[in-house]
């Protein structure tokens, strides 16, 4: 069966879920609308799995085309300006295809229980749906600008799922804030998008991302050479489109909005907000990756800087958070920052681009790992009833399947083999080294900090002893809708790893930054130090979480000043409020606002009084009497009658 | 002998002079009409004058003071049924009284 003819189905079908439920979803009973949706959507997951499937097993070991498998002119603005809407297949969109469904499938699922007896059920399935087109649509893209609508569209959906509960405002609130804070980074995006497709005039990932000899001609030949304020128009480009991706990928500073996005539901955080829209920042600079890696290495470099920086900084935040989907929110930015260091400290092709591979690597096992954490959580939650850690403890014989998961995630996300997560983050410290010392040390410090904080977590909620003021009620294991998907990602956490590990099948034979598979050998002394790190990590939240115990509080008691900052999240968002509140309200806003009040107002104001008043004056003469009419118009055609006499004397 | 054209022409002027000088200091709606009459009956004579003086072998003049006085007549009906409804409604006809229609 040839999967490939049924590509359009991976857009349409989501698509089609969105509009039905959408429309007639308040008309159905809700459990008949969720399981519509995971039904049409687990269809559209087969047809992702074979289309990935058939696509690396047909090149395998050759070089990976990138495949356009349709590609239509959907807007003919000018003749050079046409934006087309396809489904473009390489080795990462493939990937992409694998992560997004299996995650969006699992949490299909697992909201059947999770959201069970909720008010707008079928609205969060219609929401998930258009959530799920949109990513898609965003992976497949075979140009800039349709990647740039669909991008626009998680978004919406992203902003959508946040204020789900729009009934509490700190859920709109967050919303908001989500919406804003990435709008206000895609700005950027698309002026990134207008500079780059002003010089090449194409929107094409095929022609703008061609390689020849070392570098991208149809950049490098428009492009070249041309500076503006000093810098080169081609770093301005694409630095402005990073930022974009630095937007939705919640790297510093537009991170303040991914904490505050937990508001939503749980699973729609997991889905959203931890495996997939997050990550396409990462999916972006990878995406146009060889434009970077050879007409702007300067801004790659940054690239990493600014990821180094985000994963140490959110990990310090991470390590004194209570609220536990707070924790997994600042893990993620961690985790995604790792992948951004890893692109910023790769080069191209063969071994040289292991950071691109490891980077692609670590999204595929972070999106597995970090959804099945946020469900675990999401279990832990329905059964506490609070996000707190204060009101979880002791919970591993309460939560037996729970529990065993979220540790094998915990494994993983610490770096510990044979999981999936130690080999990913293993091959990104191992490109860090050979590329920039600094921002090696700097992950190998996040890597301890990641183990720490992940078991604080996990100690802190499955060990430690039972809250003080005991369960509100006795908690119990999540139903099987809840514990199935949990299962099945750790599944893959834990059988990924082993293929790694034993060779069954290597990552970098899949996807690489010059499309042409290539083996890695294991550096052992790294990957021994990295492994260090986290047992280290383990060890620490061992002794200060395992047992209740007065040690936390000692410790904090050391560190006072950098806990408070940290716990506070470094005031951060004090700083954006200060920032707009004000700088921008009360120096630049208000201003403005009295310039239109006063200026531009009162002048229209002055004639609109004008006119008014010279209306009022002069009324009187239509007074309703027909005589007084009679007596003007005969006047008037006197006085032209005689006017046109005198004209001819 | 007959009259020069000149006669027939001060007559209808004065006719048509009469007819709005009433129109517009009558304060009885019938006056009015009838200064309307007087102004309508001024324009056919002047049809007629023309037509018998400048144009003897046409009948063109004559068809449209008979118009003129069709249409008079139509339009009287027309305008004692409103002074009728409007002598209803305020008890007199005098045309101040009916001046609402304004700003």
């Amino acid at each position: 069966m040839e999967f490939l003819n049924l590509a359009p189905l991976v857009l349409a079908l989501p698509f089609a879920m969105f509009l039905i439920i959408g429309l007639f979803g308040y008309k159905m009973c809700p459990k008949f609308a969720g399981i519509l949706g995971t039904s049409v959507f687990a269809l559209t997951s087969i047809v992702c799995y074979g289309i990935a499937i058939q696509y690396f097993v047909a090149n395998y070991g050759m070089e990976y085309p990138k495949e356009v498998i349709f590609n239509f002119d959907w807007l003919h603005i000018t003749e050079n300006l046409v934006i087309s809407i396809g489904f473009l297949l390489d080795p990462i969109s493939a990937t992409m295809l694998i992560v997004i469904s299996t995650v969006s499938l699992m949490v299909h699922i697992y909201s059947l229980g999770y959201m069970h007896g909720e008010e707008g059920f079928q609205r969060y399935y219609a929401v998930l749906s258009l959530f799920s087109f949109a990513m898609l649509g965003l992976v497949v893209a075979t140009n800039i600008f349709q990647m740039y609508i669909f991008w626009e569209l998680v978004g919406v959906s992203s902003f959508l799922l946040i204020s789900f509960y729009f009934k509490k405002p700190s859920a709109v609130r967050a919303a908001k804030k989500a919406f804003i804070v990435t709008r206000f980074a895609d700005m950027f995006f698309l002026i990134g998008i207008l500079i780059l497709s002003y010089y090449t005039q194409t929107f094409d990932f095929g022609i703008l991302t061609e390689v020849i000899d070392g570098q991208v001609p149809i950049v490098h030949d428009t492009m070249g050479g041309i500076t503006l304020g000093g810098l080169s128009v081609i770093s301005i480009a694409v630095f402005l489109i990073f930022l974009g991706g630095a937007g939705k990928s919640a790297m510093f500073p537009f991170h303040i909005w991914l904490p505050d996005a937990m508001e939503g539901p749980t699973p729609a955080s997991a889905l959203i907000h931890a495996a997939t829209m997050v990550v396409a920042g990462v999916y972006l600079v990878a995406r146009l990756f060889p434009i970077y890696s050879f007409e702007a290495p300067r801004v790659l470099e940054v690239i990493a800087y600014i990821g180094a920086f985000t994963s140490i900084f959110s990990a310090i935040i991470a390590c004194a958070q209570t609220d536990i989907k707070r924790v997994l929110a600042f893990s993620t930015i961690s985790q995604i920052a790792y992948m951004m260091v890893a692109l910023g400290v790769s080069g191209f092709g063969g071994e040289e681009g292991l950071g691109y591979t490891a980077s692609m690597w670590h999204l595929f096992t972070h999106a597995m790992f970090k959804a099945l954490l946020f469900m675990g959580a999401g279990a832990i939650i329905h059964a506490v009833h609070s996000n707190e850690m204060d009101a979880m403890g002791n919970l591993r014989k309460k939560l037996p399947i729970t529990h065993a998961t979220f540790l094998i995630a915990c494994l993983a996300i610490a770096g510990i083999p044979p999981f999936s997560g130690f080999f990913s983050k293993d091959e990104i410290i191992v490109a860090a080294f050979e590329a920039n010392k600094w921002v090696f040390a700097v992950e190998y410090i996040v890597a301890g900090l990641t183990a720490f904080y992940m078991f604080r977590l996990y100690f802190r909620i499955f060990w430690f002893g039972e809250p003080d003021n005991g369960f509100e009620h006795e908690p119990h294991e999540a139903p099987s809708t809840m514990t199935i998907p949990l299962i099945v990602l750790a599944a893959i956490t834990v059988i990924t790893g082993i293929c790694w590990a034993f060779g069954i099948l290597q990552f970098s034979q899949l996807v690489s930054s010059d499309s042409l598979g290539y083996a890695i050998e294991t550096h052992w002394s790294i990957a021994l130090l990295s492994i260090m790190a986290g047992l280290i990590g383990i060890c620490v939240a061992y002794i200060l979480y395992f047992k209740k115990t007065g040690r936390p509080n000692t410790v904090v008691s050391y560190i006072k000043r950098p806990y408070i900052w940290a716990y506070n999240r470094f005031y951060i968002d004090e700083i954006y409020l200060f920032v707009t509140n004000n700088i921008i309200f009360k120096r630049i806003c208000e201003p403005i606002a009295w310039f239109d009040r006063h200026i531009i107002d009162g002048f229209m104001n002055l004639l609109a009084w004008f006119t008014n008043s010279a209306s009022e004056g002069t009324k009187e003469v239509q007074d309703g009497n027909v005589q007084s009419y009679a007596w003007v118009y005969i006047m008037g055609v006197i006085v032209i009658t005689l006017l046109s006499i005198l004209n001819y004397l | 002998m007959s009259l020069p054209l000149e006669c027939y022409l001060v007559v209808s002027t004065l006719l048509f002079f009469i007819g709005v000088f009433g129109f517009i200091v009558r304060k009885n709606l019938i006056s009015i009409l009838m200064s309307i009459e007087l102004i309508l009956n001024a324009a056919s004579i002047n049809f007629i004058a023309f037509n018998r003086f400048l144009f003897p072998d046409q009948l063109e003049g004559f068809m449209y003071s008979l118009f003129i006085i069709v249409v008079a007549a139509a339009e009287t009906a027309v305008a004692i049924s409103i002074i009728i409804n409007v002598y209803r409604k305020k008890k007199n006809i005098d045309v101040k009284s009916i001046n609402e229609l304004k700003y």
